[in-house]
């Protein structure tokens, strides 16, 4: 039975504190049934709410009968013996008391939207943030190590996306090689494209929709693969549109940049006399920013001329660098608010030693002891936590990014479709057919939108511990959402092409973008010192110091000997180098394979053409043989009979016996093809043995 | 042949055979009577009804070649696009289904005609012509100019869907 200090006992009371304590346990549960209809100000009300279910929870239990008490004494204890202090009992749990004004504001929560500034409310020392959880190395009767599975947590949940996303790369490279991809592309078109299973109509007209659309695309690469150019033209255009391409990029990320200085000016103003424009500046531009460079790379992007397919490649990869050079500036910025946080930091420490100086009034010397005083944790001043001030800009760069694109997709796609329709009537000219229309689905367009999403997913996840189920979140009602746009509002798409046939293109982006959004977060691991007051590695001098005080205290001595001698540089660069030569050596025998791969291949479609033509001769010449040898020789009915005697021969499942009644095959016609002994009869007959000719 | 013994094995098969024509065909078979359904009905089952090659699928299986089907052929006719059937049973009837003109050659119109009917009548003339001009040279493995069997076997075999 571990308790810790200042904890209440369940202890013994008189009847008449008993009474007394019951009474006040109704009376506040009856506050609480009233509350609704009370005319307190909200702050008021879930203040109070909260405070009478505390209080009721506390003291029900002990009150009621014998066994029920105990019980309820048991299970409390159970709690905090397992989890911790709840909510409340700890400095960084509890709001501080500059705070709980603002917290629940009612001007605060409406001020960007509800969601966003809850972060800024009672939100910021919940469960969502870094910032919540304690510093304690063991927890509770299980010695549950907090820090160290934090930190674990963080690093498995990277190194398993790695994992799985090199693993559905390799799996998608297989399925492209192994496989004759493309020596009967159009044939395997025309004849296996059809489901014969479809009996739904609306199911037949997309199908037909998707194989005319599959049709149209083979019949673009068939054609640009016919084309040739002036090369020299098509170079300079190419170099010329790069160059626009550059200078559009350093052009935002110098806006970007210009805006987030300005930010952090307002921020040292003060957030309350600036306009809502100038305090979300940094998102909207950002935003903008990725709704209409993409449109301006297209019109550059038709100075070159390339393959559609390699176009649509060259403009994805230019959308991922306008994207990665605004999260680079915005986390530049970042850091610059980090290390104000720690300057504040410092002179918040230096400030908490007068502070509680002041609190003994200086009655005692500095190296004496004295009673502990009690403080309510709200009133203790807190460090600003530069981490949970990382998670929130993070949580708040992805609400705001989802904000755009639900009212882009609302007002892009929705309204427009609304106008399109009902504007077409009154309007001079064909508004369906000319300039809004409808808007198109634009497939790589969405599937870059969420490889970002969950880049940025990936990058605040530390300092956010929850943003990955509030992700999960997100995402279903994203796709609900955009079900419905796409069914409701939008028209399939006009350029028909994929960026990629195995979609290794979209890996390979995502595993980019999943090396380049762990960075920041290793770069901060790795150098900055955790704050001193919040989060489970408070108090240390860097982060990953929790794996060598759990070395140190939870292993044997010789484990972390072992550990220290493997994290030699001498032996770690070594084997870091075998590394490289042994991706080396892979990469030069995989290249090879595929080169033998190709040769082979080529080697049999020749040698097969060769065995066909062989094999057709020599059916020419076995059927003028047969030909003149049953017609000198045989008799109609023998004739019969021959045919059916050949024709029993090869492996069959389903062989119904001949009928006497079915008439024979007219062998007066010469149908040159296939021998006799196939069933290839021009008249159907009642034998349907399969053809036994393999090559 | 043998209707009344496939009407003993497949009774729901016969169900449904009946069911198109409930006055025309029997139910008991006893007698052998020879009771052909035409075309027409049986291209509106639903199995069928939304399939551009119906027509030439009844005809495929109809002794007349016109697509009037005995309850024998209509058997054999959903025992070959079932699933189970063997590979190259459907291997033989497909190059039937798509030999439209029956010379056991697919020449040129009929894959024209196998790609209007599946893409409807979208794609232009000379869409069509290089689509039939390209699957006619990869799968041409004698140089006729007019795929046999063997061309088409050889050419299906190797497809995904079917490797699967």
């Amino acid at each position: 039975e571990e308790e810790k200090v200042g904890e209440e006992k369940p202890e013994v009371l008189s009847p008449e504190e008993l009474e007394k304590l019951k009474e006040e346990v109704d009376e506040r549960k009856k506050l609480i049934s009233t509350l609704r209809g009370k005319p307190w100000p909200m702050r008021k009300k879930l203040l109070t709410l909260r405070e009478s279910h505390e209080f009721v929870e506390k003291y029900e239990g002990a009150l009621g009968k014998g066994k029920s008490r105990k019980l309820y004494a048991y299970k409390v204890m159970m709690l905090k013996a397992l989890m911790g202090r709840p909510y409340g009992s700890m400095p960084r749990k509890t709001v501080p008391r500059a705070d709980e004004a603002n917290a629940m504001d009612f001007a605060v929560l409406w001020d960007f939207g509800v969601i966003t500034n809850c972060l800024f409310g009672y939100a910021q020392y919940s469960v969502l943030f870094y910032g919540y959880y304690n510093s304690q190395r063991a927890i509770g009767w299980l010695k549950f190590r907090m820090p160290l599975s934090y930190f674990l947590v963080g690093v498995g949940t990277v190194a398993y996306s790695y994992m799985v996303v090199i693993r559905t790369m390799a799996r998608n490279a297989n399925e492209d090689g192994g496989g004759d991809n493309n020596s009967f592309n159009f044939s395997w078109k025309m004849f296996t494209s059809w489901d014969y299973l479809i009996g739904n109509p609306e199911t037949a007209d997309n199908k037909f929709a998707s194989i005319t659309t599959s049709f149209k695309e083979a019949i673009l690469e068939e054609q640009e693969s016919r084309k040739d150019d002036n090369i020299h033209l098509t170079r300079f255009l190419r170099v010329l549109a790069n160059f626009l391409v550059l200078c559009c990029l350093a052009g935002s990320g110098y806006l970007i940049y210009f805006v987030v200085r300005r930010s952090q000016k307002f921020a040292l103003e003060g957030l309350e006399s600036h306009s809502w424009w100038e305090r979300n500046e940094v998102n909207m531009v950002m935003s903008l920013l990725g709704m209409f460079c993409p449109m301006l790379f297209d019109v550059i992007s038709a100075l070159e001329n390339y393959h559609p397919r390699i176009a649509l490649q060259w403009q994805l990869g230019r959308i991922f660098a306008l994207f990665l050079g605004n999260l680079y500036t915005f986390i530049i910025a970042l850091m610059d608010e980090i290390n104000l946080k720690r300057e504040e930091e410092e002179v918040l420490k230096l400030n908490m030693t007068i502070w509680e100086a002041s609190l003994y009034n200086g009655t005692l010397g500095v190296n004496s002891t004295a009673p502990p005083i009690t403080v309510h944790p709200a009133d203790i001043p807190r460090g600003p936590c530069w981490e949970t001030m990382v998670g929130q800009e993070f949580v708040r760069l992805i609400v705001s990014d989802t904000m755009t694109t639900y009212i882009t997709l609302l007002i892009g796609d929705f309204l427009r479709a609304v106008l399109v329709r009902f504007l077409n009537y009154c309007w001079c000219w064909d508004l369906e057919a000319g300039f809004p229309s409808y808007s198109e689905f634009d497939v790589s367009g969405n599937v870059l939108g969420l490889i970002f999403n969950q880049g940025m997913i990936w990058m605040g996840a530390f300092y956010a511990p929850c943003l990955p189920a509030l992700n999960v979140l997100r995402l279903h009602v994203s796709m609900y959402l955009q079900c419905w746009a796409v069914m409701c509002c939008n028209v399939p798409q006009e350029r028909v092409f994929k960026a990629s046939g195995s979609n290794n293109f979209y890996m390979a982006m995502l595993l980019v973008i999943l090396f380049l959004s762990t960075l920041p977060a290793i770069y901060t691991i790795v150098t900055i010192p955790p704050s001193f007051d919040c989060g489970p590695f408070s108090g240390k001098s860097r982060m990953f110091d929790v794996i060598q005080e759990t070395l140190e205290s939870d292993f044997p001595a010789w484990f972390g000997k072992v550990f220290s001698y493997a994290s030699n540089p001498g032996l770690v660069l070594p084997f870091l180098l075998l590394m490289v030569l042994a991706i080396y050596y892979l990469q030069s025998t995989s290249k090879s394979y595929k080169q033998a791969n190709l040769e082979l291949k080529k080697k049999l479609q020749t040698v097969s053409r060769t065995i066909n033509k062989v094999l057709t001769l020599i059916q020419h010449l076995l059927y003028s043989l047969c030909g003149t040898c049953t017609d000198i020789v045989c008799s109609p009915e023998s004739k019969k009979k021959g045919g059916e005697h050949r024709a029993h021969q090869g492996k069959s499942n389903h062989q119904i016996p001949p009928s006497a009644t079915s008439p024979p095959a007219p062998r007066g016609h010469r149908i040159p093809g296939p021998l006799p002994g196939n069933q290839w009869q021009p008249a159907p007959s009642v034998q349907r043995v399969p053809n036994s000719q393999r090559h | 042949m043998f209707p009344d013994l496939l009407l003993s094995v497949c009774p729901r098969l016969h169900g449904r055979f009946h069911e198109l024509a409930p006055h025309l065909v029997p139910l008991d078979y006893t007698n052998q009577p020879d009771i052909r359904l035409p075309l027409a009905l049986i291209v509106s089952m639903p199995e069928l009804k939304e399939n551009p090659f119906r027509n030439r699928i009844v005809e495929v299986f109809s002794e007349d070649g016109q697509g009037n089907l005995s309850f024998n052929d209509f058997v054999d006719m959903f025992s070959a696009l079932c699933e189970t059937a063997p590979r190259e049973l459907k291997t033989i009837y497909a190059f039937k289904i798509y030999d439209f003109n029956v010379d056991n050659f697919l020449c040129k119109e009929d894959l024209e005609k196998t790609l209007n009917r599946l893409t409807k009548g979208e794609l232009t003339p000379e869409e069509v012509n290089l689509v039939c001009s390209k699957a006619m040279e990869e799968a041409d493995l004698d140089g006729d100019s007019k795929l046999s069997f063997s061309d088409f076997e050889n050419m299906i075999s190797k497809a995904p869907d079917f490797l699967r």
